[in-house]
């Protein structure tokens, strides 16, 4: 086998030949193939990998993967309204600054001696999780808000041994198909109706559907139609009165002007915790939470790492370690809850960033300002002849269904016209929920201005009109 | 006679052991900076003209709606944030400052900044996944490449960048096998999945979570996956086996095929984890080996950061036979423009909300397209060159030895085992691991169950030098030293870590654990 050595890798600093050449000796081995002998020959790839040629140089590389990238655009160059699971907050400098920082950011699963740093940093997020949800137990950050609420409802199917979840017909497509996957071993998942004027869960159907085998109710707060449920209280308790208990999937951004779940009976609170100083990187900057009560029963439910405080042997020194280990997989392998692994702990670390940043009073105003940017667009979109906005009779929060049934014109040809103008318009609900025929959900956040939402309604405008 | 500084670091012509102390800044818990109305960052006020048009938003809430008490978070300006949590990050043993040969399985290598750079770019942090595809045609291109690359070092036909994590790939892997076999109306029947203990716990774990019952084989004599395990396990109810190959102790399995064979000839399939597939990039592939499935890491074989533990990202591979099984959607390209692929029907659905972390599949992109075929088998051999020189040093140390096919070279890590160390003086692996972090180094026993007794797993990937190598043993050699001559040494370290030894009695006590500062105020009743 012929194989050029005569490139030095700066990734690789043996590759110098007289390196290589002083460490083969010290093995005693002739060549790098005697390290391979325990594979067999058939099954040795003898050619070299068919694959693009390398780009060696920096410059190079950096160049070509601009060239790639450049090709997208971007909520930058353009004025985007897209939410529905993936939010363009302002992320804060102090955020990107932290989560660059090497010596997190190459980190792994070192002791909570060498690494004491993110141990600290991650009980930190979880301890200010904690206060936004009011709630005792947060886990360290599993992949998304999708696993979170998947993992939360079997959780709640363990704790009740009831396996059968109710889940409102609205709640995002994607996460139900998650759910419904990841349930499929153990738990039934049936779709409650929710109310055709409000968006909120019907009571009655609810009511109907919920029995001694119902161990989890679960819904969104702010719906995937971006709607405040008000009725969180009466729907726990519905649950409760049965032997079922309360799953919320909440927005931690919504938590500075919204009542927390936990104060209207939910057991178990989840959801994404991106909108807190993540970019949105094309829907790759996500990262779940999963909080309880500390009640030991749930807590030995957890599959993912819990940090704790503890003390070390020197006085007023704080230490950290993992609380109830021997519940994870990493423990017991297949005996543990569900699985544990490498999941999205920097992005923890970066959300607590954001909390200590803003504090009770920047969750309180930033909250108030979505809120108020949102409801402003509704009302702006909402004047313009042909257009419903918002679809539903609530409170909202972020994201609300605008409706074009009276325009005369699709969500796609809207959305086509505004992308010609540097709009990225609200996200098709016309394949999702046909029975919402030709309606749009729009996102706003604190990062619109009132010029922004402006300019969209009289594009809108324009756009029906021509 | 007085010599040189430079010369005083060598004794008899090697370098002194390094000095080490890590930061200790005995930092507070962010609370304990809490200092009320101050401020860390303002957010845009509403304008007039919006107020005017709303009135008092939050009186649109129904008073239960409306937060009460303003969350408990800590009030602190932006200067006390930035040195708080730069504080912590010094108290922080990142790859980028160690010889990071101690967290064996975990593949720590060097994360180039060209793609941190890269990364950060508006083109990747500020695209909305729902944009329309006009408008997303680079980053789609650039996942299609990559699972054209992909699919040539692994021979499978088609690959899913979705999976959140490592863990997350087996399980995508583990329900679309699932999907297979209800699809052949044999799920009822098939209700078992082999692995082995070598194999990461994720396997056994993610199978049980997808409701299959786990079959656990050991290893023969010489440290190979038994063969006559396998068979006397393998059945009509076998829905599949999950493997690594080279095992967790660096051990390759020679029989493999056969392995492949077996259970296929019962009619399962056979799922290869490639987590870590260092030392084995261009020499063996997956799909050649008969492999039905496989998943790679791409923070650690494609060098993404680990990220104190993520984010991470998987990619699970399959052969053209189950592609039609991959979550939904799949990057497609029509000889004109890349889209997604949303209408597939025999789907196991969506894994993730979106697809994939992208900002790892940029970097693991940019990683191979900087190293190219030849650089990714240059790393798989000096991979291996390192791990067999390092296991060359390693034994050379009294009380350690290297169990499992005796003689036999390894691939890209070992596990070793300080069994006779500990004979000799009661200091535990772990303890030698604890005073390891005295000299800036991680140190890495086993998952459990601790199958090799003490043991010890060290991977050197193709990042580190020679000397590098020769610094990690001979700190090893140190401290198996003074087990011998100071075992409280040994035994009461760290001594110059961040915080001192830990009390973890606490972490399993429900009466005393704190995982939030509040839970600890409130237990320890400590006033706020």
């Amino acid at each position: 086998m012929t194989h050029d050595k005569t490139i030095v890798y700066p990734y690789i600093p043996n590759s110098a030949p007289q390196t290589k050449a002083e460490m083969l000796r010290a093995t005693g081995a002739k060549g790098t193939d005697d390290f391979y002998e325990d594979v067999p020959e058939k099954l040795r790839l003898r050619r070299k990998l068919n694959l693009p040629n390398p780009l060696l140089s920096e410059a190079a590389l950096e160049r070509h993967v601009r060239e790639l990238l450049d090709k997208n655009e971007t909520a930058v160059t353009h004025l985007n309204f897209l939410g529905a699971g993936c939010y363009q907050h302002h992320v804060p400098a102090v955020c990107d600054e932290v989560n660059q920082r090497g010596e997190f950011l190459t980190a792994y699963a070192g002791e909570p001696y060498d690494d004491h740093g993110r141990f600290q940093a991650l009980f930190e997020y979880c301890s200010m999780m904690g206060d936004l949800l009011n709630m005792d137990v947060v886990n360290v950050p599993i992949y998304d808000g999708f696993q979170a609420a998947a993992t939360a409802v079997r959780m709640a199917s363990r704790l009740t041994g009831r396996y059968e979840a109710l889940l409102p017909r609205t709640i995002m497509p994607g996460k139900l198909s998650k759910i419904r996957d990841y349930c499929k071993t153990d738990t039934t998942i049936r779709l409650v109706d929710t109310d055709t004027k409000t968006g909120q869960m019907d009571l009655e159907s609810l009511q109907e559907l919920i029995s001694e085998e119902t161990g989890t109710v679960y819904f969104d707060n702010p719906s995937y139609f971006g709607i405040i449920e008000t009725q969180g209280q009466a729907i726990s308790d519905i649950a409760h009165e049965h032997g079922a208990l309360c799953v919320v999937g909440a927005d931690p951004i919504s938590l500075g002007v919204l009542t927390p779940p936990a104060d209207y009976g939910a057991d178990i609170v989840c959801g994404d915790i991106q909108p807190l100083g993540i970019p949105m990187n094309y829907g790759g900057g996500l990262a779940g939470f999963i909080a309880s009560h500390d009640d030991e029963r749930v807590v030995m439910e957890y599959p993912s790492r819990l940090f704790g405080i503890a003390p070390t042997r020197v006085p007023g020194e704080y230490g950290f370690g993992d609380v109830a280990y021997e519940r994870t997989s990493f423990a017991i392998r297949e005996e543990g809850k569900e699985w544990v692994g490498t999941a999205a702990a920097l992005w923890g670390i970066t959300a607590g960033v954001y909390l200590a940043l803003m504090g009770p009073q920047g969750m309180a105003d930033i909250g108030q300002s979505i809120m108020a940017r949102a409801r402003y667009a509704a009302m702006q979109l909402n004047k313009i002849p042909g257009v419903q906005a918002p679809l539903f009779e609530a409170p909202h929060f972020k994201e609300f269904v605008v409706n074009f049934d009276q325009a005369g014109i699709s969500v796609a040809e809207i959305n086509e016209a505004l992308l010609a103008r540097g709009i990225f318009g609200g996200k098709d609900l016309s394949h999702e929920f046909p029975h919402l025929a030709q309606s749009a959900l729009y996102c706003v956040t604190e990062i619109h201005t009132q010029a922004d939402i402006d300019h969209l309604a009289r594009t809108i405008q324009e756009v029906l009109e021509r | 006679m007085n010599s040189t500084i430079t010369q005083q670091r060598y004794t008899n012509g090697k370098p002194n052991l390094r000095r080490f102390h890590q930061a200790r800044w005995d930092e507070e818990i962010i609370y304990e900076l809490n200092r009320p109305g101050q401020r860390g960052l303002l957010v845009p006020e509403v304008e007039e003209g919006i107020e005017a048009e709303v009135g008092d938003i939050l009186a649109t809430l129904p008073p239960a709606m409306r937060r009460e008490e303003p969350p408990a978070l800590p009030e602190i300006a932006q200067p006390q944030v930035v040195r708080h949590y730069f504080r912590l990050s010094q108290e922080n043993l990142g790859a980028d400052l160690n010889i990071d040969v101690g967290q064996g399985t975990c593949t720590m290598k060097h994360s180039p900044k060209i793609n941190e750079r890269l990364i950060r770019s508006p083109q990747v942090t500020a695209v909305h996944p729902l944009q329309d595809e006009s408008t997303t045609q680079g980053i789609l291109e650039l996942m299609y490449r990559f699972e054209q690359i992909l699919k040539e070092i692994s021979g499978m036909d088609r690959f899913s960048l979705q999976p959140a994590a490592g863990s997350a790939a087996i399980y995508t892997n583990v329900a679309i096998i699932r999907a297979y076999h209800a699809a052949r109306g044999e799920l009822d029947q098939r209700d078992e999945v082999i692995t082995t203990i070598f194999s990461h716990p994720s396997n056994a774990a993610c199978a049980k979570t997808a409701g299959f019952k786990v079959i656990t084989l050991y290893p023969d004599e010489n440290g190979y996956p038994d063969l006559e395990a396998l068979k006397a396990a393998v059945s009509q109810r076998t829905a599949a086996l999950l493997i690594t190959n080279p095992e967790d102790i660096g051990v390759f399995n020679p029989h493999i095929e056969e392995f492949v064979r077996i259970v296929h000839e019962a009619g399962g399939l056979c799922s290869y984890d490639q987590a870590n597939a260092n030392g084995i990039l261009g020499i063996t592939r997956a799909r050649d080996a008969g492999f039905d499935l496989c998943h790679f890491n791409l923070h650690k074989t494609f060098s993404t950061p680990h990220g104190c533990g993520g984010p991470a990202a998987g990619a699970s591979g399959v052969s053209a036979e189950l592609a039609r099984f991959l979550p939904t959607p799949t990057v497609e390209f029509d000889g004109e423009r890349y889209y997604l692929d949303h209408d597939r029907p025999d789907s196991i659905g969506k894994m993730s909300p979106f697809y994939g972390v992208t900002p790892n599949i940029v970097r693991a992109y940019a990683w191979v397209m900087a190293l190219g075929a030849d650089g990714l088998r240059e790393v798989a051999e000096t991979a291996v060159l390192n791990n067999n020189y390092l296991l060359h040093k390693m034994l050379q140390i009294p009380g350690i030895s290297a169990p499992y096919a005796p003689g036999k070279r390894r691939i890209e890590q070992v596990r070793y085992s300080w069994q006779e160390l500990y004979e000799e003086t009661g200091v535990h692996s772990e303890e030698l691991g604890i005073r390891a972090a005295d000299f800036g180094l991680h140190y890495w026993t086993s998952h459990h169950p601790f199958v090799v007794p003490e043991p010890n797993t060290l991977e050197p990937t193709e990042s580190y030098t020679k000397e590098d190598l020769d610094e990690y043993a001979a700190v090893l050699a140190h401290i198996a030293e003074e087990a011998r001559s100071n075992p409280e040494r040994v035994k009461t370290a760290p001594h110059n870590s961040t915080v001192h030894s830990i009390d973890h009695e606490p972490l399993d006590d429900p009466a005393q654990w704190a995982v939030t500062w509040r839970a600890y105020l409130r237990k320890h009743r400590i006033e706020s």
